[in-house]
């Protein structure tokens, strides 16, 4: 069964059978605008969780993006690489960061699940 | 005050409207203890006139080059620059125009600034060019910078024919960074070996052509090293007319080209402002610092430009910025391109060919000179001479003959002593067979 | 009517195809001299193939570069109120004295005794701006803003390390120039970041908290980046101090303090003026400028080189910092620094004299006050409680629920004929709008102004106006870029079609 979640910055996870996958949310997408550049890990690389494992540039801002969990990255989306604009489009499905291997799965049980995250966005000031 | 359009009605009006008794009342966030108590220590104004013969008693204390002959390089070239450009130059919708942030009030400099990109990543063989940095000197320092980021690397190598101001400039920016550099000692005879040095800490090794000591070198193989080693090879230009007659460093293989164009369109200044070069390999487009102007189109989609991957820089990126760099070189730049522009393609080959043509007759009358021998064997229009005693007191001497006959070297390396006979001398198209004859003349006497 | 001609321009503004859509590879705007036939010493390194640079004559150069002016907007042009960047009117006696064959033309590496008016020049600009400040020290090489802040905070390093005291990390406020953390990691040092209160100055509390034995610098900018004197400048100086800090003052903002503020009594160790700001010389489309940096005594001993001293046989130029007790932290710049900026600077303060200089602050603060009050009734003063001082902040408040963003105020601002403001900087206020009117401009061109940004700020109040401000500017030489299109698939230079 596949498991959803959400962090404070904008981050989403889904985890299946040992492997997850990692984008930013809708409301991250919408919040950067037309996203003109994405930088992605490497494959191999070995990410804490909360730490640097992307960047994401606007016209106007270059945001990163922090790995929701620890472990080791397997596959990058190069199709978004060669055209972040697919971000834009679907940041929840085709517009995928990177996958990983999870190192302490136990982790996710700190994240936020859809309608908490939907919550946490009410909170915030638009 | 000829600057200030307010009258005191005016402010009497203004004041009443802000609802203050005076302007006194504005500061009112000072501190007291910090107000300036009584007036300031500083002159009355003067009017235009009163300034001007102020300033121009000032600049008569000055030996002017053109006023008298000049033999001076060393990384400040003079060169004719056509009188059209300066005029141009001044037009008000250049001159006083700040940094192109809202484009469409501003094609004008970022067209003139896509064209300058264009100009120099032509000449100096490379894919992309940045649309200026402060001068050559701090270009080094950048290109290292960029180098490292590259790389993932810290060690810099300065080739002893590097400008010893880039060395400096260079070097001073890798104390305060994690950088360390290895500088080679000063290179005279242009012998040094580069190539036994690059290791797999090397984040680059720049070097310079034509060389600070004159000498003209193909840097294909120290390219294919550093390829090899995974180091950068960074080619300094300090004298960019070279590129109208000599293989340029993209043809090499460089990676980064840097230097300063101040040589075109600029003119001497006493050495400032330059205008800081930088050309790089398109795939490190990303890791450079600067401006950058890009072509794209507006909503009627017409071809237009704007500031583009400013995702780099400071203003954006703040504390993770490549460079701090805000204000650059945009009128020098101007100025550069409009030269470029006018010159054309034949222009400036003809104008590097009359320098290089100057430059082997200088050479060849020097070396007629009884106890003066030049050091490089290729040249383009400077090269090291050995003099028969310090240079120093030479130069010296010549100019109370009203003659700027060379830089010597020592006035870059105090602690060298080996090199205080040796002088820098440049011929360019601006000197003539008088002043030729007249530096042979002097120097006969002086070294008699 | 239509507004379509057959070329495509409109009167005044005509296309103009890029320099390499023109000319022919002969052709050529400069006449030179036949070179001699000598034997090459080029050693084998000529140039194979053309450049492709194209060849135009001069009256095609000429024209080429006059309309490209044409599509621009100067201070010379019309009112350009960009906050933060002192675009104040630029004197021409300014750049005919730079032109003076006797400053434009001396070659930086001439003997010292060849170029006694030029070391003049540059030492009694520095005395000024001495003076101007009550600093005992000046580094003059430094050749615009941030990099005066480097030059900066290198002699605040140097000071450190000097006393065996390396420490890590520069406090710099949410609302400053982005340079300046920049500048922070450029010297080595980590950031950190000092929230601002309410009333837009620096959180004393906050920033005492933070203050400890690891804290290199605070940089502050003063008046800050709101437009606000740092009213507890005093008490955040002698923090920094006890806290065995250095004190680092961003100069952008000296217009509004120049002989009103004596900079040496706010306990600042290191301050960079920008000449293309404060002192009048030209902005050029992003430069060349100088920012030449006071120095307190504590740093003295730390500035660079080079600088001009007196000697037995008149003014010298110190290049080499080389004896034992020598402590410079070395060289930052090509031989001597901005000579030319500076030459035009020194026009302006003699033009100016001491009394000039104090009415130009004066009337620079009473300008952004008069900007506030009166606009004050339709925009929403980002903090209303008390005067400016040289430039005005403003946020979107006042467009909530319009449709109208703050960019699109400032585009609809291009059809009347001024210059933007300053946008979403400083990031502090929603959607900032800063306005810096200077000295130099008249209460006419003032009003005109505010009536102008009154009258679209009630249009876009009305409702119903949105799509009118997101389709502006429709009269200028072009309309909104695509700036995205321009980042995801760069074009960087022109290349020859295949």
């Amino acid at each position: 069964m596949t498991v959803l979640r959400f962090t404070n910055e904008h981050e989403w996870i889904s985890f299946d059978n040992g492997t997850a996958t990692v984008g930013i949310t809708d409301y991250a997408a919408h919040q950067l605008g037309d996203i003109v550049f994405i930088e992605l890990p490497e494959i191999g690389k070995s990410l804490a969780k909360g730490g640097q494992a992307a960047v994401v540039e606007s016209v106007k801002a270059a945001s990163e993006v922090y790995s929701p969990a620890s472990g080791t990255v397997t596959a990058i989306n190069q199709a978004i690489a060669d055209q972040p604009g697919q971000v834009n489009e679907s940041p929840e499905g085709e517009g995928w960061f990177y996958k990983m291997s999870l190192s302490t799965p136990g982790e996710l049980s700190g994240l936020m699940d859809k309608d908490a995250y939907e919550a946490y966005l009410k909170t915030l000031d638009h | 005050m000829r600057f200030l359009p307010l009258t005191d009605a005016d402010r009497a009006d203004m004041l009443k409207a802000i609802g203050a008794a005076s302007v006194e009342d504005l500061f009112c966030d000072v501190p007291a203890s910090a107000r300036q108590k009584g007036p300031l220590p500083l002159p009355e104004g003067l009017s235009e006139m009163e300034v001007e013969r102020r300033l121009s008693t000032m600049a008569s204390r000055n030996l002017t080059p053109g006023d008298v002959p000049c033999f001076l390089g060393a990384g400040a070239y003079r060169h004719h620059i056509p009188a059209a450009i300066d005029q141009l130059l001044l037009r008000g919708e250049f001159l006083t125009a700040y940094t192109p942030y809202q484009p469409e009030v501003s094609q004008g400099t970022l067209q003139y600034l896509f064209e300058f990109q264009t100009q120099v990543a032509m000449i100096t063989g490379m894919e992309v060019a940045n649309a200026s940095l402060y001068d050559g000197a701090t270009a080094s320092a950048e290109a290292a910078l960029m180098a490292a980021r590259v790389t993932k690397r810290d060690k810099i190598l300065l080739s002893g024919g590097l400008h010893p101001h880039y060395r400096e400039v260079t070097a001073t920016q890798a104390r305060f960074t994690h950088l360390k550099v290895e500088a080679l000692a000063p290179d005279p005879f242009g012998i040094e070996d580069l190539m036994g040095r690059i290791d797999a800490q090397t984040a680059c090794v720049i070097v310079q052509l034509p060389g600070f000591f004159g000498h003209l070198k193909d840097y294909s193989a120290l390219a294919k090293t550093c390829e090899a080693q995974g180091a950068l090879l960074v080619v300094a230009v300090t004298e960019p007319v070279a590129l109208g007659l000599i293989k340029p460093p993209g043809a090499m293989g460089a990676d980064i080209v840097i230097g300063d164009g101040a040589s075109l369109g600029v003119g001497l200044n006493f050495g400032g402002p330059g205008l800081g070069l930088m050309a790089v390999r398109e795939k490190y487009v990303r890791q450079m610092p600067g401006r950058l102007i890009g072509e794209t189109v507006d909503a009627d989609g017409k071809r237009g430009w704007v500031l583009t991957l400013s995702t780099r820089e400071q203003h954006i990126r703040r504390e993770k910025a490549t460079s701090n760099i805000c204000t650059n070189s945009g009128l020098c730049a101007l100025a550069f391109s409009m030269h470029m522009t006018f010159l054309g393609e034949a222009g400036f080959t003809n104008l590097a060919k009359l320098n290089h043509a100057r430059a082997v007759q200088l050479a060849e009358r020097l070396g007629a000179l009884k106890g003066v021998k030049v050091l490089a064997g290729s040249f383009f229009n400077e090269f090291a001479v050995q003099l028969p005693k310090p240079a120093t007191p030479v130069v010296e001497a010549m100019a109370a003959r009203r003659i700027l006959a060379g830089v010597p070297v020592s006035r870059f390396y105090p602690s060298w002593p080996e090199l205080e006979n040796v002088m820098l001398i440049a011929a360019t198209e601006t000197v003539t067979d008088e002043d030729m004859d007249a530096l042979i003349e002097g120097l006969q006497g002086v070294l008699s | 009517m239509s507004m379509n001609s057959f070329t495509g321009n409109r009167a005044l503004v005509i296309e103009e195809p890029l320099i390499f859509e023109q000319g022919e590879p002969q052709r050529s705007g400069v006449d030179l001299p036949q070179a001699p036939e000598i034997a090459d010493r080029l050693g084998g390194l000529e140039r194979q193939g053309a450049i492709g640079l194209p060849g135009l004559a001069e009256p095609e150069c000429v024209r080429h570069y006059t309309r490209l002016s044409q599509k621009n907007f100067g201070i010379d042009t019309g009112f350009y109120p960009l906050g933060s960047c002192t675009m104040k009117h630029n004197p021409r006696l300014n750049e005919k004295a730079a032109r003076l064959p006797g400053f434009s033309g001396v070659h930086p590496l001439q003997p010292a005794s060849t170029v006694q008016g030029a070391l003049e020049a540059i030492s009694l600009l520095g005395r000024w701006l001495m003076d101007l400040t009550g600093m005992p020290a000046i580094a003059m090489s430094p050749a615009a803003g941030a990099h005066g802040e480097l030059c900066g905070l290198m002699a605040i390093r140097a000071a450190h390390e000097d006393r065996g005291d390396a420490r890590q990390i520069v406090l710099v406020p949410e609302s400053a120039h982005g340079t300046n953390p920049a500048t922070a990691t450029l010297c080595g040092y980590q950031v950190v970041s000092i929230p601002a209160n309410e009333k837009g100055r620096v959180d004393l509390a906050a920033l005492k908290a933070k203050l400890d034995n690891k804290v290199a610098a605070l940089m502050l900018t003063n008046p800050n980046t709101c437009g606000l004197f740092e009213s507890e400048i005093l008490e955040i100086a002698s923090a920094v101090k006890a806290a065995g800090a250095y004190f680092y003052c961003d100069g952008a903002n000296f217009n509004a303090i120049v002989g009103r503020v004596k900079v040496a009594d706010l306990g600042i160790d290191a301050m960079h003026i920008n000449l293309h700001k404060t002192f009048s010389t030209p902005h050029g489309g992003g430069g060349p400028g100088a920012g030449p940096v006071v120095l307190s005594e504590r740093l003295k001993a730390y500035a660079p080189v080079p600088f001009v001293r007196t000697g037995e046989n008149g003014l010298e130029l110190v290049e080499h910092c080389l004896g034992d007790g020598e402590k410079s932290f070395g060289r930052m710049k090509g031989f001597h620094g901005q000579f030319g900026v500076m030459i035009r600077s020194l026009a302006y303060i003699l033009s100016m004299g001491g009394n000039g200089l104090w009415q130009a602050s004066s009337d620079a603060v009473l300008n952004a006050n008069y900007l506030l009050a009166r606009l004050s009734v339709e925009l929403t003063p980002s903090f209303p409680d008390g005067p400016c001082m040289h430039e005005a902040l403003f946020d979107d408040r006042f467009l909530k629920d319009t449709g109208v963003t703050t960019l699109d105020f400032a585009k609809a601002m291009i059809d009347e004929g001024f210059h933007p403001m300053t946008m979403y900087f400083p990031l502090v206020v929603h959607g900032a709008l800063l306005m810096e009117p200077t000295e130099t401009e008249s209460k006419q061109t003032l009003d005109l102004y505010v009536d102008t940004l009154l009258s679209l700020a009630r249009k876009a109040k009305a409702g119903g106006a949105a799509d009118d401000f997101k389709a502006a500017p429709r009269m200028t030489p072009r309309r909104r870029l695509d700036e995205t299109r321009a980042a995801r698939s760069p074009v960087l230079r022109w290349k020859a079609s295949e």
